[in-house]
């Protein structure tokens, strides 16, 4: 009992923690000095940031490196605040939208003693955008708006675009575009695999394969006064449980990925007032998309009814006990203005508030597409969070309605195998991007052959068509209400896909770090140079 | 090798007194092996009566009672989906039952055949055999299980059937190599090369005369392997790679569950581990006073 | 003998080279793509492209033949090539993680030593009482508790202790340092994993010394000794245990051997940046250089520590040297 009591306690101190962070950050005096320690599920492939895609080499290499724009850091969950790192201030647009010319900061140093010049940002980019042969750039189908890139003097960076874009610059703000040394890429362009020099606030120091990567602070850093830390450490740990425990018995401080909620109130309940947390919807979907070319999800009847049968209001409720979802939305980013609005949403299939009368049609459909007791089994992938917790609550969801479903799991590599195999009936898939930025990461959505990760394998030009007017419209509000047409042929008209739950990220850390500021994804703002440590406090 | 040695002795049939009588002196002499039998009862018996021993669904989520602990209703509580731990603990005696029993079985079935063809035909066939049991002692499972698993995946079976399939591979050179050891000793027997003179058929000679001769080894490392299949079976599950949610089996129990809740809500993660402990300890148990009772080298003493 | 040893070194070939082709081809045949991984893993959009160019540096894009010939060639004179998945050396990868994984096997292998010698002695002689029924539960125990539950019980337990002694919770380091740099951090970190594997692999031990002392008992000498009267601890202690030792000292070489390649699961649940953990990463990736090195290592140690063992026996019992 007077556990519960204090517990309770806890949680509210902690609600109130949060709504305070903003203020109390401001108050507080940064100290220097300490070393961070904070735990990586996975450990990076290699150190070339334009290649890879994987949250693991943005924890442990991003420090190493500067950007040339940025989310705010002080007020990262902002979803339209970019900030300029190494440029001295955000630019208009010219030429009707088509040229972005940035002034780059003078001083700025490698970490080798080099100065850092408009040349480098201007090779960096153009290897992320147009990478040379035989070079690997993991993004580059994002830069279809960008024309050339040049820098004319060693201040200036000059960005043509072929046609305006209000998607330039969140890719331009894009976490992984590190800006590299321009010598060093003209020496070798794979350089940056094996090796780390970058202008961060953080030095490399050494990587231990397998176990952690540390750095140390950079005293030559441009923005004066940081990095507050000494240097961190990076410890790889990819065991769940292990790096919840690891924070409880202080053998880091912090893992920025994002734990369970039950993890959350364990760490809350044993260590009190030494952990706060900070929670925010994340820009990561969790999708179902039926094979259209395996009968029967060749009937829109079929998929309309496997999304019907899902009680997204109730299992936001339940699920967000145990699993690392929360909101019930469309494919926009939870409180983006181009989503449906919560009264729009519950007209579209699968959002009724009304279950029983959702569950009562999806049996009508099935009934009326001649399968009343559907069986059927889903891929999905060998992960805990949220995938297979989320594949066990649908399978209850299911049967329901009568449909019988089983789960097939997959390891990361044997699930995206099944997926692109086209060997499965339904797959649960996920939409996670980094900058918070609707009109690209809906392009996850588009048909096959259009969007590489459509694994449903339909064509639809109709929703291209509409997809294509979107991101030229210049009109917000003519913005919007297409999206509002894409979002419904995608879930509800068509059902060639389903956003069942949007992720939700949960960070709960030792008290002692102080100015980290949660953003809606795992990949941003993650530099730490604002980051401080206050033991005494 | 070692393990070989403890083997080498063909089988002595105990007298023939009434199976209860039998019995009695079995549980007389060997209180553990009783003890492990008993608990090898129990298991079978939530296998088979498990609609009757609880009324709750395995399968069926009820938020409502989300990670309770355990109570009247749910006697050792319930899991994060608001499930019945008790009735999903009897329910996963029947897919350890199942793949503890088919994969020991299919295993030292196949490794009996194998290994006693081998000590028959001797010379190359034996040393090339020798060979590919060796390569498949020293692979690691784990590689073993994913192959088998994954590439199953093209079959219509169930994932219970993949996974009997993981564990029997790694069986198969064990057992084979204990009863060739075994089969090698009775080859040298005159009647074998008696039969072959009246000119018996080679499958023949090996099914009727060598066959019987190695029972007994066979069934060591029958009754030794279905604790250890069990076992296995839980790892896989564990590791994700064996049956999947939402069966009722005791590895995926512990499985996301025993960590993240193992503190707020211990039942989730001590219940089904004892389970397995219990199953396992019961049919080592019982397979150790089996060695016992059929290897004469020890029971002399 | 040296005829024996040179035939039983030659019949480590074919089991190597069967342990390649199986790795090689089971690898190749579990559906997934390193690159594809690699790209889609982070979940934004994939670039096909980008796949392709990925498959081609990393030279999954030649024949069979040829990838295993330059795999095969490659192992006979040592060069093992570099991770597909980090594009790091595979020995400066490996060598880390095989100082940790050695020393936690030796840990082990003296734990489960200092278990079983006393454990299963005591059982011999003491056979068909409460203390021998007491021993053989505690050592059956051993094997039916699934390594993964019991590592979880060891931190939960050691988490909720400290808490409860020290108020503050205290948990074992997870990062390794050397014995050599740092002895009470790296012990702190190791014993744990050390103790839970060794007592698993004690059971099979203690049942071999128990047996082995129970059949020096009966040998006639320890008779004559026993009937001298002599005093039974140094009877057993002179007599019975040194005669015992042999079949014990081989079983525990080989179950080296095995925990070797049977950290996997310790591995995970401790999270020590081992073997057994870079093998199932390298699995889970198809990286399959790493993972065809590593099984090589695995089988190689095993073949050895088999030829080892048989080489033994043949010097103490001529008559093996012509069996095979």
């Amino acid at each position: 009992m007077r556990r519960e009591t204090l517990f309770r306690a806890a949680i509210v101190a902690l609600g109130a923690s949060v709504a305070a962070s903003g203020m109390a950050f401001a108050k507080e005096e940064p100290k220097q000095g300490g070393i961070l320690k904070f735990v990586v599920p996975a450990e990076p492939p290699s150190f070339d940031g334009h290649k890879e895609t994987t949250f693991a080499l943005i924890h442990p290499i991003a420090p190493f490196y500067s950007v040339l724009i940025r989310v705010n850091p002080d007020n990262p969950a902002s979803l339209t605040d970019f900030r300029c790192d190494l440029c001295t201030e955000m630019p208009k647009p010219a030429d009707g939208g088509k040229t972005y010319t940035f002034k780059i900061r003078k001083g700025v140093q490698f970490h080798d003693g080099t100065p850092l010049t408009a040349k480098d940002v201007a090779a960096t980019f153009s290897r992320i955008a147009f990478p040379p042969q035989g070079i690997s750039s993991a993004r580059k189908g994002q830069w279809a708006m960008l024309d050339s890139v040049a820098a004319p003097d060693d201040e200036t960076v000059v960005f043509k675009l072929k046609f305006p874009s209000a998607a330039f610059i969140p890719v331009l703000a894009n976490p992984y575009n590190f800006v590299y040394s321009k010598a060093k890429l003209d020496q070798d362009q794979k350089w940056y695999e094996t090796h780390i020099m970058g202008s961060g606030p953080f030095v490399f120091e050494k990587r231990e394969a397998g176990a952690r990567i540390t750095g140390k602070a950079n005293k030559n850093y441009y923005h004066k006064g940081k990095p507050y830390l000494d240097g961190f450490e990076a410890i790889f740990a990819k065991k769940q449980s292990l790096r919840v425990q690891a924070v409880r018995g202080d053998q880091a401080a912090i893992e920025f990925r994002g734990f369970p909620p039950k993890s959350r109130d364990d760490l809350v309940r044993a260590l009190g007032k030494d952990i706060t947390v900070q929670e925010s919807d994340w820009n990561c979907g969790l999708v179902l998309t039926p094979n259209h070319s395996k009968k029967p999800f060749d009937d829109p009847r079929v998929r309309r009814a496997l999304t019907l049968a899902l009680d997204r209001w109730g299992g936001s409720k339940d699920l967000s006990k145990i699993a690392i979802v929360k909101s019930a939305g469309g494919l926009v980013f939870p409180g983006h203005e181009l989503g449906l609005s919560k009264a729009e949403l519950e007209k579209v299939a699968g959002y009724w508030p009304d279950i029983e009368k959702s569950r009562a049609e999806a049996r009508r459909l099935l009934k009326e597409a001649g399968h009343p007791n559907l069986s059927f089994t889903f891929l999905n992938r060998a992960t805990d969070q949220p995938y297979t917790i989320v594949g066990t609550w649908m399978i209850d969801q299911w049967k329901k309605v009568g449909i019988t479903a089983k789960m097939r799991n997959e390891a990361t590599a044997g699930w995206f195998a099944g997926l692109r195999a086209g060997d499965f009936e339904v797959g649960v898939t996920a939409n996670c991007q980094s900058v918070v930025n609707p009109l690209l990461d809906v392009a996850y959505y588009l048909p096959t052959g259009r969007s590489s990760q459509q694994y449903g394998k339909f064509k639809d030009p109709e929703l291209e068509k509409i997809y294509d007017t979107m991101v030229r419209a210049t009109d917000p509000a003519e913005q919007k209400k297409l999206m509002g047409q894409y979002e419904r042929r995608v879930m509800d008209e068509q059902a060639h896909n389903f956003q069942v739950f949007w992720w939700y990220r949960i960070i709960p850390y030792r008290s002692y770090l102080k100015g980290w500021k949660i953003s809606p994804s795992h990949y941003l703002n993650q530099d730490l140079s604002g980051l401080w440590l206050d033991r005494d406090s | 090798m070692t393990t070989a040695q403890d083997f080498s002795v063909a089988d002595r049939v105990p007298g023939r007194t009434s199976w209860v009588a039998g019995a009695l002196h079995f549980a007389r002499k060997n209180m553990l092996g009783t003890a492990g039998a008993l608990l090898v009862l129990i298991m079978i018996f939530m296998a088979i009566f498990a609609p009757l021993i609880t009324s709750y669904d395995p399968t069926a989520n009820d938020f409502g009672v989300m990670l309770e602990a355990p109570s009247h209703e749910h006697v050792l509580g319930t899991d994060q989906y608001g499930r019945d731990l008790f009735t999903r603990i009897v329910y996963g005696a029947r897919t350890a039952l199942l793949v503890g029993f088919l994969s020991a079985f299919i295993g030292a079935t196949i490794g009996l055949v194998m290994g006693v063809t081998s000590a028959y035909f001797g010379g190359t066939f034996d040393l090339l055999f020798q060979r590919v049991m060796d390569v498949l002692m020293a692979f690691p499972l784990i590689i073993l299980a994913l192959a088998v698993v994954s590439i199953g995946d093209a079959w219509p079976v169930s994932d219970t059937f993949k996974v009997i399939l993981a564990i029997t591979v790694p069986f198969i050179p064990r057992c084979a190599r204990v009863v060739r050891s075994s089969a090698l000793a009775i080859r040298e027997i005159p009647y074998i090369d008696a039969a072959r003179a009246c000119g018996f058929s080679h499958p023949r000679i090996i099914l009727r005369h060598m066959v019987p001769n190695v029972m007994a080894p066979y069934l060591i490392i029958f009754t030794a392997s279905v604790g250890q299949a069990i076992l296995i079976e839980a790892s896989l599950s564990y590791l994700g790679l064996g049956v999947q949610e939402p069966t009722p089996a005791w590895g995926l129990m512990l499985r996301g569950g025993a960590e993240e809740y193992a503190e707020s809500a211990p039942w989730v993660a001590i219940f089904p581990g004892l389970a397995i402990t219990l199953a396992v300890f019961g049919f080592n148990l019982f397979g150790d006073s089996v060695r016992d009772a059929l290897d004469p080298k020890l029971r002399q003493m | 003998m040296i005829n024996y040893v040179i035939k039983r070194l030659f019949l480590m070939i074919p089991t190597l080279f069967g342990a390649a082709v199986l790795v090689f081809l089971l690898m190749r045949a579990i559906p997934g793509d390193i690159c594809y991984l690699r790209m889609a893993g982070g979940g934004g959009t994939v670039d096909l492209d980008v796949v392709r160019q990925c498959r081609a540096d990393l030279g999954l894009d030649r024949t069979l033949w040829v990838q295993f010939w330059d795999f095969i060639s490659g192992f006979v004179v040592g060069d093992f090539g570099k991770s597909m998945w980090t594009g790091q050396p595979i020995f400066d990868e490996v060598a880390l993680r095989f100082q940790l994984s050695l020393q936690i096997a030796i840990m082990a292998t003296i734990v489960s030593i200092l278990i079983a010698i006393p454990f299963g002695t005591i059982s011999a002689v003491k056979q068909d009482t409460w203390v021998d029924y007491a021993v053989r539960t505690f050592s059956i125990a051993g094997i039916a508790i699934p390594s993964f539950w019991l590592g979880i019980l060891i931190i939960l337990g050691i988490l909720i202790t400290s808490k409860a002694w020290f108020g503050q919770s205290w948990m074992p380091p997870i990062t390794y340092r050397p014995i050599w740099v740092d002895p009470w951090y790296n012990l702190s970190m190791l014993i744990w994993p050390a103790l839970a594997t060794g007592y698993r692999y004690s059971a099979v031990a203690t049942r071999m010394t128990r047996s082995a002392v129970l059949e020096v008992l009966r040998e006639d000498y320890v008779r004559t000794a026993r009937a001298k009267g002599v005093f039974e601890t140094l009877v057993i202690r002179r007599h019975a245990l040194r005669n015992a030792l042999l079949p014990v000292i081989t079983v525990i070489g080989i179950e080296f051997a095995f925990l070797m390649g049977g950290l996997v699961v310790t591995e995970q649940v401790f999270n020590l940046n081992g073997i057994g953990k870079l093998f199932v990463e390298s699995v889970e990736n198809h990286d399959y250089n790493m993972t065809q090195s590593l099984v090589m290592l695995v089988v190689a140690i095993f073949a050895f520590t088999n030829f080892f063992v048989d080489i033994f026996y043949a010097w103490l019992d001529p008559r093996i040297r012509y069996v095979r």
